[in-house]
């Protein structure tokens, strides 16, 4: 996709610009920095595809490890101080907006809210809650009695959480009121705006507790990061570099480190050879198609791109595509429903400013036994700050309020506050991604996602709109009303203990081609009741570490 | 249905931001370009087009405004869709967002002439409604119009989401709302409630509250 959605800057999506030895400097507005070069045939021990959450964080760590390492991504090379307008229509260009397919009985929206496509991927855009996983969760099946166990042992990655989050600098509160102690946060909490003392106002009255949101935004200054300023447009791009975005906190590190970046480089296949052993990656930049060898190759596109590359990738020795012995490719993809309340109030609130989620709630992430919980997994709410037309969007499509009502509901903007969850969904093997009939402009299979909420699904947002339209009456909010919508993907390449049911294993090395591993959300057995981006990179920096023992051990 | 639409912020207008710390470069240049460089129409035909800008006036109505003050929205959907600029989605049960609008559009046309005997746009106001209602209910009788594009899901997920995610960047939408627009470098300093910096819009006027 060559064509330009923005309107400033809009050479960066039309031209590369990590090249000639130089990449972008993104504390800068148009400065650069050196990056080391390979050769399409140079053989580099890492071909990274992606730059997000996964390959982002990988590619810092290994490229510090003294591996050479290529890292390629679909999207732009953005510098944000430049780039990045206040407006949400220009900032579009964050976006996977290529046509994907989208069917199943809740077919789910792809795009803004939950598909990045640029160096640095969704964390571009993210909405930088960090939580995590309750610990149990690693062992759902075991433990909790749904979903699968993953592969990893919690205090494992309670330490990859610690490591992430000092590297992100995480804004949270000195004392976190679930799960077991952490440390404290890197720096402290932000201001928690009215948005979210309307949670915690509900809260209080509910006899839950709350927390001011441990931010993946700085609160003070942090190496070139100045401190966030409360703008409120996260969600489109932060433009002063306040946020820790994987383009922020590792890219410049993986630079630093020997790593190439290559932007605007599409990669449509993974080659193996007659041993099934892949030889690296078919990627299309600068209007043409390229090979880049590599001793091994990543897979980091996230749980579309991922296991959609994959698929494409099948060979003699692997006819239904790469790595998918197992038939796993593509299933138990998730999301977390985001079912949400809103209510009218009479002070004015102001939701614009700030991050749009400055207050959290997971009370329901760690109550298993209560007498209306009537489903497996959890859920946590935040507060909400939407932009106008991300709130017009998300009313006109659950409503179908049109005219002059629209707008006049619209105009409450200054006076409305919400809740929305993050709502946990079960693994299931027929919600995947799959090859469509069609190709897109590169001559690839588009992805079809297939998507439907289970019973279980459905009692849990259920739940959660019962308790929450609760919570925002007890906060004083008015002429209530309800909408759905989801978030985040995860899945879809899941590891797992056993060739038989799994893409990769613990490590995510793919039980068939030893070379061949994933890193990204696409590995995730469950889905969790939190927001991904912290489980992600913490499982990229545990794979990472994992990858360098090998290396070591001679196993690689 | 035909009380005037007041936005509570009447003094308050975005774009006298312009020259302060809450616009950048890169933000002029883009919301510049919005209000001084209105594409002209290059992907619908002349009636589909009729049939649009009969649409969006019923969707976000401006009579308030002034002919040459209204904000545009059918010009931004048709460069949308001409330019090629995705949305990330289609829908299974879908054609293509270039061909839903312009079967969708004539399905539109098609339903108003069913039921009225007449052209989308040549219909009274409140007709209009009716139809684009209808609609949404999936209570259509221009039954091969439709073939192939489920009439609730065009009307949502096409029509209004599109229209009002071109409508609300528009720095008149922004300010009826007393949205503070754009930020950056300058954010906001007082984040509490009832707390307004000096560059945000001044309290609204509110229904029932004593401003009259």
């Amino acid at each position: 996709m060559t064509r330009p959605v923005g309107a400033a800057s809009h050479g960066a999506e039309v031209r590369p610009r990590a090249q000639g030895g130089r990449a972008p400097d993104v504390f800068s507005r148009d400065g650069t920095v050196a990056m080391r070069e390979f050769r399409d045939s140079d053989a580099v021990d890492f071909a990274i595809v992606g730059t997000g959450c996964g390959g982002g964080v990988l590619a810092a760590k290994l490229a510090e490890a003294g591996f050479s390492v290529v890292a390629l991504d679909a999207g732009p090379f953005w510098r944000p101080l430049a780039d990045f307008a206040s407006d949400e229509r220009e900032q579009d260009k964050l976006y996977w907006l290529d046509e994907r397919v989208s069917g199943g009985e809740d077919a789910i929206e792809l795009g803004s809210n939950n598909s990045g496509r640029c160096i640095g991927g969704t964390t571009v855009h993210f909405q930088m809650v960090s939580l995590r996983f309750r610990p149990e969760w690693f062992k759902a099946r075991t433990k909790l009695g749904y979903g699968f166990d993953w592969p990893v042992d919690w205090r494992t990655m309670w330490r990859y959480y610690a490591e992430v989050e000092n590297a992100c600098k995480i804004s949270g509160p000195i004392s976190y009121p679930w799960g077991p102690p952490r440390g404290r946060y890197p720096y402290r909490a932000h201001e928690v705006n009215a948005a979210g003392l309307v949670l915690a106002r509900g809260a209080e009255a509910l006899g839950v507790a709350w927390a001011p949101t441990p931010l993946c935004t700085v609160s003070a200054p942090h190496g070139k990061s100045p401190p966030c300023v409360y703008r409120g447009l996260c969600k489109i791009g932060c433009s002063t570099n306040a946020k820790q975005s994987v383009l922020i906190a590792f890219i410049p590190r993986a630079l630093a480190a020997g790593a190439e970046m290559r932007d605007l480089a599409m990669v449509g296949r993974v080659e193996t050879d007659g041993n099934g052993r892949a030889t690296g990656v078919h990627y299309h930049r600068s209007g043409e198609w390229r090979f880049q060898r590599a001793r091994n190759v990543v897979v980091s596109g996230y749980s579309i791109e991922t296991p959609r590359l994959l698929l494409n990738s099948a060979s003699p020795q692997h006819p239904d595509g790469l790595a998918n012995s197992s038939g796993a490719v593509g299933r138990y993809l998730m999301v977390h429903s985001n079912h949400a309340v809103w209510g009218e109030f009479d002070e004015e609130i102001r939701w614009y400013k700030g991050p749009p989620s400055m207050a959290c709630c997971e009370h329901w992430n760690y109550v298993d036994d209560h007498p209306t919980k009537d489903f497996f997994g959890g859920y946590s709410f935040m507060s909400q700050g939407p932009l106008p037309t991300d709130f017009a969007t998300s009313m006109v499509t659950n409503s179908g309020v049109f005219g002059m009502d629209l707008r006049r509901r619209m105009a409450n903007y200054n006076r409305m506050a919400g809740l929305k969850i993050v709502g946990e969904t079960q693994p299931q093997a027929e919600n995947r991604v799959t090859l469509a009939d069609e190709a897109d402009e590169f001559g690839i299979p588009r992805a079809h996602v297939a998507f439907s909420y289970c019973d279980n699904d459905k009692r849990l947002y259920r739940h959660s709109l019962t308790f929450m339209r609760r919570m925002l009456a007890a906060a004083g909010g008015r002429n209530i009303f309800e909408t759905e919508s989801t978030a985040h993907l995860m899945g879809g390449c899941r590891m797992g203990l056993s060739p038989d049911d799994s893409v990769t294993d613990a490590d995510g090395r793919t039980w068939d081609v030893p070379n061949l591993f994933v890193c990204d959300g696409s590995l995730m057995p469950t889905a969790s009741g939190v927001n991904p981006a912290m489980t992600i990179m913490a499982n990229s920096a545990r794979i990472a570490d994992r990858i360098k023992a090998l290396a070591a051990a001679g196993d690689l | 249905m035909s009380t005037p639409f007041r936005t509570p912020y009447p003094t308050y207008n975005v774009l006298d931001k312009w020259d302060s710390p809450s616009f950048n470069d890169q933000t002029r240049e883009v919301i510049g370009r919005r209000l001084d460089e209105v594409p002209p129409r290059r992907f619908f035909d002349a009636i589909q087009w009729a049939t649009l800008l009969a649409v969006c006036n019923r969707v976000i109505p401006q009579p308030e405004r002034r002919h040459d003050e209204r904000v545009p929205i059918a010009p931004w959907l048709d460069a949308a869709l001409h330019e090629r600029r995705g949305t990330g989605t289609r829908y299974a049960d879908m054609p293509t967002d270039r061909r839903s609008w312009k079967q969708g559009l004539d399905a539109i046309d098609a339903e108003a002439r069913v039921r009225h005997g007449l052209r989308f746009a040549a219909l009274a106001a409140d007709v209009q409604d009716a139809v684009l209602k209808a609609i949404d209910d999936g209570d259509v009788r221009a039954g091969e119009a439709w073939a192939g594009l489920p009439p609730k899901r065009f009307f949502r997920h096409l029509v209004l989401k599109e229209i009002v995610r071109i409508y609300y960047v528009h720095p008149a939408a922004m300010s009826e709302v007393g949205y503070g627009g754009p930020a950056s470098p300058r954010g906001y300093v007082r984040l509490g409630v009832d707390a307004i910096d000096p560059w945000e819009a001044p309290r609204g006027r509110w229904p029932g509250e004593n401003d009259e």
